[in-house]
């Protein structure tokens, strides 16, 4: 990975006529966008039918099996896989964005142990069934979004963003203290394996029917945040600031952590927890394309998709058994983060 | 000329619904054309003075007025085109480039939804130009020095074609070189019939710049007016709770203290 990384941040790095003549900059993101569909495509071939790692395409034409694979079980599972990597990336970037500070992502503000607190908790004292889970997930993500900016409205240390921060941090502890609590309540043999596969995270379960029940969710606020990605901006600014701009900082922004967490609680209620594509992808958009979100965003949508894209390939190819989705983020999200630490020292102020 | 551009009447105001009232009864008035600098001691006021004149702060009692029309009836976007604000000092964490970061002026001339154009970018890089940072559109905010980033700062604010230029401590941070240059451009700024109003702790910076004063002590305004009779020993010692020394070296003030 650290080749690729240091010659394209070569170019975002480089002098002024470079950077910002626009035609480079729409072809490299058009060339992304290629890509992703590119590996779109080639994903579906993609599997340990019949054997690891490729399909050949003719067989499609004669092996009945062979088409219902590919069109009832690894195209929606390749296209959640795009949809989620874009909403983690998208939400990450808007995350990041208005609280002015590169080291958040969703995670942050409650909504992933939220998630998680609600998955857990429709296992043990509800039911196992997809959607019951996965509604449940949805409704506590929102509610630790909620608990964090409540709780930050009621805290009287620090800036806004600050407070916001410290009370997702509060909140998000007392869900995971929940989460524990779950885990060992449940019941070892069923309901504890359900739950920890939950929180690794995975595509494995996905079908037409559930993308279908996330796909308006997650596409609308896909382009709440697309349209809205120049004014992004606008709201990294402090408040009375943007306010002189002619920007209305606090419904803006609510606006868009909406959609932002929206998108998130979407993905997660059916993938689980799917870690450190929100916090990378964000800026390694920003490396390649620059800060300015009306090129970072697209950028962190793309990569996200195909980061995720390339990693649940790579979950449900590499072993017999599945490898769950997170670990393989985690790790190679963690050791990129890193490697793009190691170049470069990150400045955080606020 | 007989309205001010911008007028407080008897604005009283202070932070939270029960917090400790910052102003009681202020009644201050900025005529166009003129440069007034607020002079006060840490925690006077000022920056909220600015806030409120910007719009951003609402008076809890009396009415701020700008060209005679209550400041509260103004659209955001309207307030954008007329009021510049420079900040302190702004810390953002992303690394644009300068034309990037000049461009987000443009945003009171933009519909929420809508992205700035080729005229935009015109507008940009003449405010660039104006404040002497031409061909410097592709460079990293991030690398710049205090004084170039205040000077990127003004060229924000010069995008939105303000009649009104709102300066927090603009000279606060910056050596001697990059002040006199700062002040040489807010001159050139008035003579192209902008209104400034500045915050500043240095007394000789309102005395080579402003044509009037504001004097402001624990909320409350000491004294305002144009600059010969406001500038006196008295005055500022009032101003400071110090003594304070107003000289004249070489036919210029220069305030002496401690």
């Amino acid at each position: 990975m650290s080749p690729d990384v240091r010659g394209l941040a070569a170019v975002s790095t480089a002098p002024a006529a470079a950077r910002l003549a626009p035609r480079v900059r729409v072809d490299s993101l058009v060339w992304l966008g290629v890509l992703l569909l590119a590996a779109l495509a080639l994903s579906l071939f993609v599997g340990r039918y019949p054997a690891p790692p490729l399909l050949a395409p003719e067989r499609l034409l004669t092996d009945e099996l062979a088409q219902r694979l590919v069109l009832n079980l690894r195209l929606p599972r390749v296209l959640a896989a795009v949809l989620l990597g874009m909403s983690l990336a998208g939400a990450g970037t808007v995350l990041q964005m208005i609280l002015g500070n590169p080291l958040v992502e969703p995670g942050f503000l409650g909504v992933s142990q939220g998630a998680a607190f609600g998955a857990a908790l429709s296992i043990v004292f509800l039911s196992n069934v997809a959607w019951l889970v996965q509604g449940s997930a949805a409704f506590f993500a929102f509610a630790g979004l909620g608990l964090s900016y409540f709780l930050a409205h009621r805290l009287r240390y620090g800036g806004w963003v600050l407070r916001l921060v410290l009370a997702g941090i509060a909140v998000s502890a007392l869900f995971s203290a929940g989460v524990g609590m779950l885990k060992y309540v449940a019941d070892p043999l069923r309901q504890l394996p359900e739950i920890i596969f939950w929180l690794l995270g995975g595509l494995w379960s996905i079908t037409w029917p559930q993308l279908r029940a996330i796909l308006p969710v997650t596409l609308i606020a896909l382009f709440v945040m697309i349209r809205m990605r120049w004014r992004l901006n606008l709201l990294a600014l402090e408040d009375a600031t943007a306010f002189s701009l002619g920007v209305a900082p606090t419904r803006e922004r609510v606006l868009v952590l909406t959609a932002a967490v929206a998108a998130t609680a979407a993905v997660i209620s059916v993938a689980g927890m799917v870690g450190w594509i929100g916090l990378i992808m964000p800026h390694l958009a920003r490396r390649l394309y620059g800060s300015d979100s009306r090129r970072a965003l697209p950028a962190a949508l793309l990569l996200g998709g195909l980061f995720s894209l390339l990693c649940d390939d790579a979950a449900r190819t590499l072993l017999a058994g599945e490898i769950p989705l997170g670990i393989l983020t985690s790790l190679l999200g963690a050791a990129a983060f890193m490697a793009l630490m190691m170049k470069q020292p990150l400045h955080v102020s606020r | 000329m007989n309205t001010p551009l911008l007028a407080f009447r008897n604005v009283r105001f202070g932070y939270g619904a029960n917090g400790k009232a910052v102003f009681g009864e202020l009644t201050l008035e900025i005529a166009a054309g003129t440069v007034t600098a607020i002079l006060g001691p840490n925690g006077a006021g000022k920056t909220t003075l600015l806030h409120l004149a910007l719009g951003w702060l609402k008076p809890q009692g009396g009415q701020i007025t700008l060209r005679d029309r209550p400041l509260a009836d103004y659209g955001r976007g309207e307030l954008g085109r007329l009021i510049g604000l420079v900040p302190q000092s702004e810390h953002n964490p992303f690394e644009y480039s300068l034309l990037e970061y000049v461009l987000l002026g443009r945003a009171p001339y933009l519909k929420p939804l809508e992205m700035p154009g080729p005229e935009d970018v015109r507008i940009a890089r003449d405010a660039l130009a104006r404040v002497g940072l031409a061909g410097w559109e592709g460079r990293s905010i991030a690398r710049l020095s205090g004084g170039e980033r205040q000077l990127v700062l003004i060229a924000r604010a010069l995008t939105q074609g303000p009649r009104l230029l709102l300066l927090d401590e603009p000279t606060s941070h910056l050596d001697l070189g990059n002040k006199t240059r700062l002040l040489a451009l807010l001159r050139a700024l008035v003579g192209q019939s902008v209104t400034i109003v500045l915050t500043t702790h240095e007394p000789e910076v309102a005395a080579g710049l402003a044509t009037h004063l504001v004097l402001m002590r624990g909320g409350q305004v000491l004294e305002t007016g144009p600059l010969p009779d406001t500038f006196r020993s008295d005055r500022l010692s009032a101003t400071y709770g110090v003594p304070v020394e107003v000289a004249q070296v070489y036919g210029r003030q220069v305030v002496l203290w401690g």
